[in-house]
């Protein structure tokens, strides 16, 4: 693979643009950057159309642009399973997280944490709930650089022994830079930046590359008839549909938990904003549905078949599937953009989830049970640290772990990050749950799901048995069903014996409506 | 805070987000080829549609439920 000097150079020219934006970012809505409010929530000022973006940037990975196509490109139909994952999210979105955010910003909760600390009185239960947080987000962060890079990669910046990791250094450093001075206003003004280009790559692919094979029916003719739809399941199974049903779910359960969602939607600047986005985000779910038929697009084009790409398919897999096609289709100028679109849509994410996790460690670990009464410009100097070693974290794990690691704990992480549903979701509706078997179910539903994923081989999908059926589906979903009835059984059981009163509630039902 | 506040409790509105998950929960509805659109397969452009009226749903919901 030689450089591709044009492409480089665009991809460049808009990365050099967007670091200036990230340091520019601090002066953004002016706010006292050591007040941790206002480092990790960008003072929760952000109104509906920021909010989208920044929401936008959030969620949809570049890791996801990357992966689904990929997946789609080698899998097939089931790659689409992204498309109902986001349609299923948004009504949740609705309904509780306006809830969360009122309460949040009564109480000035920045976390998850803090809000379970609140309505549940029990630092354990948050320090369950902070823990899995971070855990969840690591592998999380490791796979936007994976997603970066591909994106180097394919630009032709390769190299050996060390040299070959400098662009993704380079990358990282500047990344963790404007996290550190500018917080969360950083990643929410490139991702306006970011969002626009990664629409104009969207658009331009799946309009122009259907032209040049003549029509939508000539690239899936070239789809293998396996890969097309779902095996339709046999006898006493619910095969492939419920695996395929099951992920959606489950993901979207999921999804709105991770510490970077709770991060992006707290930030808005009322519940309204929330709603609102709720109806409006669906922008993004089309983007990816059409991307993730980029994928088909590959496997008609053939890319992998071809010569020039042999090198980028041994070192990347699948996952080049999407650089590849760009190369094959599109001048070098427009490689450039939609190349810097997905290599800054890596930085978005990745300093969300690292300013969340800083959030969590400062706020329901450090506070917690290290130093109890910092003051506002201790706490805030502390998560910028944290959120430097977070990262650096990251990178480590990407420069010296098969990637294969990363991508098989991203998938625990969600197994794990559900766990915390029934007190932080479930938990915005009701104080009814027991503490401690809050923590109960907490610890059972993660010790059984990271059973069923290793039993099956580091799969999504676990084969649940009963009365003569099987039930493939995500293990996520099973786990944290249980994790729900042992909550529910404690819960009762506790309340019967009326052995321990519970503690207090620091929120009143007032507090959760505007 | 504005004008425009949710109404508290359940609304019948909500229903509206049951329908949206049943439609793409159940992929019996949609897993076959034909009749295509635009030379693209049932299973991918009904879902893509979803997406479309299930922002329309939530918009809706939005307007019958925020006074």
């Amino acid at each position: 693979m030689g450089v591709n000097w044009t492409a480089l150079t665009i991809f460049v020219l808009l990365f050099a643009f967007i670091t200036w934006l990230g340091f520019a970012a601090a002066r953004w809505r002016r706010g006292d950057l050591d007040q941790l409010h206002e480092w990790g929530l960008g003072g929760r000022r952000f109104g509906t159309l920021i909010t989208w973006f920044l929401v936008g940037g959030d969620l949809y990975t570049a890791y996801t642009f990357v992966a689904v196509p990929a997946l789609a490109f080698g899998a097939g139909a089931v790659a689409f399973f992204a498309v109902p994952y986001t349609i299923i999210v948004y009504p949740l979105l609705f309904l509780v997280f306006p809830r969360l955010w009122h309460v949040c910003h009564k109480h000035g909760y920045i976390t998850a944490g803090d809000f379970v600390r609140g309505r549940f009185g029990n630092r354990w239960l948050a320090l369950a709930v902070a823990v899995t947080g971070i855990v969840a987000t690591m592998p999380y962060i490791a796979l936007q650089l994976v997603g970066l890079q591909v994106i180097l990669g394919a630009l032709g910046l390769s190299g050996t022994g060390w040299a070959a990791d400098v662009p993704l250094i380079v990358a990282f450093v500047i990344l963790a830079a404007f996290t550190y001075s500018s917080g969360l206003r950083a990643p929410a003004s490139i991702a306006i930046v970011k969002d626009i280009l990664i629409y104009i790559t969207a658009l331009v692919v799946v309009i122009a590359v259907p032209i040049q094979f003549g029509g939508y029916g000539h690239i899936f003719a070239a789809v293998p008839v396996k890969k097309l739809l779902l095996a339709a399941p046999g006898p006493h199974t619910t095969g492939a549909y419920g695996a395929y049903a099951t992920l959606a779910l489950g993901s979207a359960l999921a999804l709105l938990l991770y510490p970077h969602s709770m991060t992006g939607i707290l930030s808005a600047s009322s519940g309204k904003a929330v709603r609102r986005n709720a109806a409006l985000l669906p922008g993004y779910s089309l983007m990816l549905g059409l991307l993730a038929l980029v994928g088909f697009f590959a496997l008609a084009a053939g890319v992998k078949e071809l010569p020039e790409f042999a090198a980028g398919f041994k070192a990347f897999g699948n996952n080049y599937a999407v650089p590849a096609l760009f190369l094959h289709s599109f001048p070098s100028w427009f490689v450039g953009i939609a190349f810097a679109a997905v290599g800054i849509g890596a930085l978005v994410p990745a300093a969300i989830m690292s300013i969340a996790a800083a959030n969590l460690y400062t706020r329901n670990i450090h506070r917690e049970f290290i130093s109890r009464n910092p003051t506002d410009r201790q706490e805030a100097q502390l998560a910028k640290w944290v959120s430097l070693i977070v990262k650096l974290g990251a990178l480590v794990f990407i420069l010296r772990v098969p990637t294969q690691y990363a991508i098989d704990l991203q998938l625990l992480g969600g197994i794990w990050i559900i766990q915390t549903l029934p007190a932080v979701m479930l938990g915005a509706y009701t104080r009814w749950f027991n503490d401690w078997a809050l923590l109960i179910g907490w610890a059972v539903g993660t010790f059984a799901g990271t059973w069923m994923a290793f039993v099956s081989g580091l799969k999504p999908t676990y084969p649940v048995e009963i009365a003569g059926w099987t039930l493939p589906g995500y293990s996520a979903l099973y786990t944290v069903i249980l994790n729900l009835v042992v909550v529910i059984v404690l819960t009762a059981v506790i309340n019967a014996l009326g052995a321990r009163r519970p503690a207090a509630d620091a929120t009143v039902a007032a507090d959760y409506q505007a | 805070m504005n004008a425009a506040q949710p109404r508290r409790g359940w609304s019948w509105w909500y229903l509206l987000f049951i329908v949206q998950y049943v439609a793409v929960l159940w992929p019996p509805f949609y897993n076959k080829v034909e009749p295509r659109f635009i030379g693209m397969p049932f299973f991918y452009w009904y879902q893509l549609a979803w997406v479309v009226i299930a922002a329309v749903f939530t918009a809706v919901v939005y307007r019958a439920t925020t006074r």
